[in-house]
């Protein structure tokens, strides 16, 4: 919403500055996102007389001009057609920055001809696009004046952002009355004229369909004349950006950004028959319309019709056929009331803006229909002479009337405000408010052109932002303990761990989108009808993911095109198996992509493969504190998964808690990602609800005797996993074995060459740790035959020897 | 056998003189063993004075003894010195070049939105608040009717929500549009009082220079007795003093209007534009930082609280602009983009937890 100080001063009577001013709006809630003086953008400018023009010696196109200017008289080169002896101009000189073209003028030689200034276009000034010759002022404007005076740019113009809740402060009017209640002046109350009506018309008025306008007042003037509007109302309506069409055009323009009140005015000569309806539009009835575009209509919609049709779309947009031109003689003015929601809905459907739309959407002051009409009718006959007949008013304004109760003590309670209650009435009733003191507080009935009080709170805070939120005292609230308690849920703990876990095992967090493109998400489990997104921003990000990994995949790809080929990323983040809230659960996810090092000349580094992933969902699950010694790993993992490389971490047979391994060859073709790639995913939600361990720890068990450590070799059918040898040694002897480990796996061609078709040979370290004597030798022999016993029998396989 | 002193003295010289010119500790033990063994001739001596006088035996034993001692000292010596000698000689074999880099360490970060999360919870969480969390997925109630904001209202079609398709029974879900619905969601399973925060991802249909259609939100909801808007002021200045490390931060309170709060506010921080940098705590531009206000009555109303019995207030901020700000960052789309230069630049390491006793910063 723009206007100018003047305009404002039409409706306030101040002496406040500028800033005071500025200062007001903002704490008042009507924020100001600029303030344009064009006194001082345009200072270097000013008026200069052109004395003399004549040819450039060597340039067709330039004209050499005297120039009078306030610092006498200088020589100015020109290509502007229209520079010619005897016009008044915007001369710049030498040293003035042209906000038009962002140079700064200095003096130049311009095909051996010196050139002191410039004679400036519109656009050079950003007026407007004009440029197509230099600005010609009326030849009363006296040489030095400052170009925005001589423009009528002189009244500085504020520019606010308008909340939703107040369609008062779309006018002048209703952001004087805020000011006026923030002490920065007197509110001047409009000037409501009588209109004596000449004569009477034919013209009837048909309201079919109420609900959607309540109230349609005519009121045709004849025989007006339609000319420019006068200097002070193009030079408003210039200001705030607008086009000074014609005096008919302007005043509804006048209307609309004075009182927040839009209105139209039909040429009363272009329409047929002698009855206005307001109906719902039929279905692909068309309008043609003032923005010069043709819409067909949807039932439900509102329009203005005469005999021949839609004339008018209620409360958006009035009809081309209709319109006031240059030799309009006899208007109607229409002063309606449009529903809000209907309004709404209908400038959406057709995606019309307008002034009328955003105003009547937001709701306008029903009652003040009438004064509405009275003052344009009046301005009507003002600046167009003319003949106001009788109005004619249909239907009624509906009954808005609320009041509520603002109890004793309640703006204190809300706000910390202490105020006595005089000052609470007098804010309500500089708003407007009609207030009367009860025994329980102030009974307030909320005016008519503020739809967005419905409650005491509402009160409270017209109060609290006249009075400013400066004066809130700021206010400690009480601490809850001595020392903070700790609020992190075991859950949100786990995703710090995880993180911090991650990021030390090296892998870079990635804040990946909820989204991703159809076919990743098919490809990692998902794509439900459901999780697809009706309007998504792009086809890339159509579906809610089902997998971390489905936009990981890309996010490596994107960086593996950015020539970076080691990517490790990892994200702790949603994922989304359904609409419910409880199908959205927690992963820790992460790919490593191309080599376990950089290129490096200690060398040692390999292709990633399905262990590392094993280790950083380990690490994710250690730092969780899901009880790791107690998982099982299977060979089993989603179909994402290489088929044989890949695997799941789970709680007893039942509860998977994470799965690893490298991505499906198939996937990495179809998603355009080169391997080796290797990913986890961690259920975070998945595990136990309560931590393995309490604060305390178990006591330390330390034993004096040394441990004794015997390596064994199998020979096994290459299908036979380690887990199953690891197994087999430990139920060996539960007491006197702590730990089993594999050392050595030797497989593959060289293998079988030497243990024969399909065979490989494992080979692992069992801890024998003796509790209560040394073991002897035979003890140890003891138990390495039950070892041997115990792999082989689960097994099948051999001791190597 | 050679019993005189001049004979003992001058073997004395020449096993000495054969220990200084042992060039191996090889040669010593020969020297050792020949001198000082069982059947060495030192010990041949000494085993003679068995056929001595007393006189004699006591003056010849002492001088034995004393070369004896010298001997061996003289031994160890020259092993020692032999010893170092062979050490020196393969360290100097053993020379690398200190200036090839170490091995590689992969080093991992933490993304900046992570890094001012834990550091608003930080805050927070010594203020008494807890961390609340909602589903993304949400319906109409949570996300819009119950926050005040009916079907027509103006609000939502400002908010650019992304929609599910409609179901059979005429519902249809949304994408959450702010964390708000976490306050609904509060308020419907717990008792008042509580102080708690909602951090969490918001999505709107809009993507561009400044605008990502996923970003992150933190939601502030305290119902309490007696809690009213200069609690809230306080509480949004001791966070951004806090957060921002500056004492004294300049502020402004501005009314506004949101739906869901009644008074409303806008809350700007004070800064400079400069370069295209922002500067916190210095000049005369403001920067729009935070919505806040009290809840309104129809929002505790829908949420199965008496609006006569409690109040509160609730506050919303960007986590991502909150990042930006603090640590400099101008653009949001990198944010979500995984460039790894990007991460590497703006992360954090995974042992830099923000701490108030360390410093958030």
């Amino acid at each position: 919403m723009k206007f100018t100080l003047g305009w404002l001063k039409d409706h306030l009577d101040t002496d406040a500055g500028i800033d005071d001013l500025v200062h007001g709006l903002i704490g008042g809630g009507l924020e100001v996102e600029s303030l344009t003086d064009r006194r001082q953008t345009l200072a270097p400018f000013s008026i200069a007389h052109v004395r003399a023009t004549r040819r450039h010696p060597n340039a067709e196109r330039l004209q050499v001009c005297d120039v009078e200017t306030e610092a006498g008289l200088v020589q100015v080169v020109c290509g502007a057609a229209n520079a010619r002896a005897g016009i008044k101009a915007v001369f710049a000189p030498i040293g003035t920055h042209i906000p038009g073209t962002g140079l700064n003028l200095k003096k130049v030689n311009i095909r051996g001809v010196e050139s002191n200034g410039m004679l400036c276009s519109e656009r050079e000034i950003e007026l407007s696009n004009e440029h197509d010759g230099i600005i010609e002022l009326a030849d009363d404007s006296p040489v030095g004046t400052p170009a925005a005076v001589a423009l009528g740019l002189d009244d500085p113009v504020f520019d606010i952002a308008i909340t939703p809740n107040r369609p008062d402060a779309l006018g002048v009017h209703g952001i004087a009355r805020d000011l006026a209640a923030k002490g920065l002046g007197t509110l001047k109350p409009p000037t409501i004229p009588k209109i004596a009506a000449a004569r009477t018309s034919q013209l009837n008025v048909a309201l079919e369909t109420p609900q959607a306008c309540p109230l349609f007042i005519a009121w045709p003037v004849c025989r007006v004349k339609n000319r420019p509007s006068p200097v002070w109302l193009q030079n408003w309506l210039r200001a705030v950006g607008l086009r000074p069409i014609s005096a008919l055009v302007d005043i509804t323009n006048y209307m609309t950004l004075t009182y927040g009140r839009p209105l139209h005015v039909f040429d009363a000569d272009r329409l047929a028959g002698e009855t206005l309806t307001v109906r719902s539009a039929h279905r692909g009835e068309t309008l043609d319309a003032l923005d010069g575009h043709n819409y067909t209509l949807k039932s439900g919609m509102t329009v203005i019709a005469d005999a021949s049709g839609a004339v008018g779309l209620g409360g958006i947009i009035g009809g081309e056929t209709s319109a006031c031109g240059p030799q309009t003689v006899n208007v109607v003015l229409e002063v309606a009331l449009f529903d809000p929601v209907r309004t709404a809905r209908t400038g959406r459907l057709l995606n019309i803006q307008s002034d009328a739309r955003y105003r009547f959407e937001r709701g306008v002051d029903p009652h003040f229909a009438e004064p509405a009409a009275q003052i344009a009718v009046n301005m009507i006959v003002e600046l167009c002479g003319g003949e106001p007949c009788a109005p004619i008013i249909a239907g009624q304004p509906p009954n808005i009337s609320r009041h509520y109760t603002l109890r004793k003590g309640r703006v204190c309670e809300l706000t910390g405000l202490d105020l006595p209650s005089k000052r609470e009435q007098d804010i309500l009733q500089s708003l407007g408010f009609e207030v009367n003191e009860t025994a329980s507080g102030l009974d307030c009935v909320a005016p008519s052109w503020r739809p967005d009080i419905h409650g005491e709170a509402d009160l409270v805070e017209e109060i609290c932002r006249i009075v400013g939120l400066d004066a809130v005292p700021s206010t400690p609230i009480p601490r809850v303990s001595a020392v903070a308690r700790p609020v992190l849920t075991l859950s949100q703990r786990r995703v710090r761990q995880a993180r911090q876990a991650l990021a030390a095992r090296g892998l870079d967090e990635a804040v990946a989108w909820s989204f991703a493109p159809a076919r990743a998400a098919e490809l990692f489990g998902g794509g439900e009808p459901q999780l697809k997104l009706i309007n998504p921003i792009s086809a890339e990000r159509s579906d809610m993911r089902p997998s971390i990994l489905a936009t990981l995949m890309a996010e490596v790809r994107r960086n593996m095109a950015r020539g970076l080929e080691e990517v490790g990323l990892f994200e702790i983040g949603p994922v989304y198996k359904g609409d419910r809230p409880e199908d959205q659960t927690l992963h820790a996810s992460g790919v490593r992509r191309g080599m376990t090092a950089p290129r490096h000349w200690a060398g040692d580094r390999r292709g990633v493969d399905a262990f590392d992933a094993k280790a950083d969902a380990l690490a994710v699950l250690e730092a969780c504190g899901a009880p790791v010694d107690a998982l099982q790993t299977t060979a089993k993992a989603p179909e994402w998964f290489h088929p044989g490389r890949s695997g799941t971490l789970c709680l007893g047979p039942k509860i998977p808690l994470a799965r690893f391994g490298e991505i499906h060859p198939r996937i990495l073709a179809e998603l355009d990602v080169n391997g080796p790639l290797a990913g986890f995913e961690v259920m975070i939600d998945s595990l136990p609800q309560t931590r393995a361990q309490g604060k305390a720890r178990p006591p330390l068990e330390l034993c004096d005797l040394m441990a004794i450590k015997r390596d064994f070799a199998f020979i096994l059918e290459q299908s036979v996993e380690s887990g199953q040898v690891v197994k087999a040694a430990r139920a060996a002897d539960r007491q006197l074995i702590s730990a089993v480990s594999v050392f050595d796996l030797f497989e593959g061609a060289q293998a079988a060459a030497i243990f024969g078709p399909c065979k490989k040979s494992l080979a692992i370290e069992v801890t024998l740790q003796p509790r209560e004597r040394t073991l002897r030798e035979e003890d140890i022999e003891a138990v390495s035959r039950r070892i041997i016993a115990k792999v082989e029998k689960a097994t099948g396989g051999k001791l190597r020897c | 056998m050679c019993t005189s002193s001049a004979d003992i003295k001058k073997l004395g010289q020449e096993i000495l003189q054969n220990i200084t010119d042992a060039a191996s500790e090889l040669e010593i033990e020969a020297i050792r063993v020949r001198a000082l063994g069982k059947k060495g001739l030192i010990s041949g001596q000494l085993r003679g004075l068995g056929h001595m006088g007393p006189e004699e035996r006591r003056v010849t034993g002492r001088l034995l003894n004393e070369t004896k001692g010298r001997i061996a000292e003289a031994i160890v010596e020259r092993r020692n010195a032999l010893k170092m000698a062979a050490l020196n000689d393969r360290l100097a074999g053993e020379h690398v070049d200190v200036t090839l880099p170490a091995r590689p360490r992969s080093r991992g970060t933490i993304h900046p939105i992570s890094r001012v999360y834990d550091e608003v919870i930080e805050i927070f969480a010594d203020m008494g608040f807890s961390v609340a969390e909602g589903p993304h997925i949400e319906d109409d109630f949570h996300n819009f009717t119950a926050l005040n904001i009916p079907p027509e209202h103006p609000a939502r079609q400002e908010h650019d929500t992304f929609y599910f398709k409609v179901r059979e029974d005429g519902s249809r879900m949304v994408l959450r549009t702010h964390t708000s619905p976490v306050q609904v969601r509060v308020m419907q399973t717990r008792e008042p009082p509580f102080r708690v925060i909602a951090p969490g991802r918001v999505f709107r249909c809009d993507s561009d220079q400044t605008h990502t259609p996923m970003f992150h939100q933190i939601e502030g909801l305290v119902i309490e007795d007696g809690i009213h808007l200069g609690h809230l002021k306080w509480v949004l200045e001791s966070f951004c003093e806090s957060f921002f490390g500056i004492e004294g931060i300049k502020m402004r309170f501005r009314p506004s209007y949101f739906p869901f709060t009644e008074p409303s506010m806008e809350v700007d921080i004070g800064c400079r534009f400069d370069d295209n940098r922002i500067r916190m705590g210095e000049g005369d531009d403001w920067l729009e930082t935070a919505g806040a206000g009290m809840v309104h009555p129809n929002v505790l109303e829908a949420c199965g609280l008496d609006s006569y019995r409690h109040q509160g207030f609730a506050f919303g901020m960007g986590l991502d602009r909150l990042a930006m700000l603090k640590y400099a960052i101008s653009d949001l789309r990198a944010f979500f983009t995984a460039d790894l230069r990007w991460l590497h630049h703006y992360g954090f390491s995974a042992f830099d937890t923000p701490t108030l006793a360390q410093g958030l910063s």
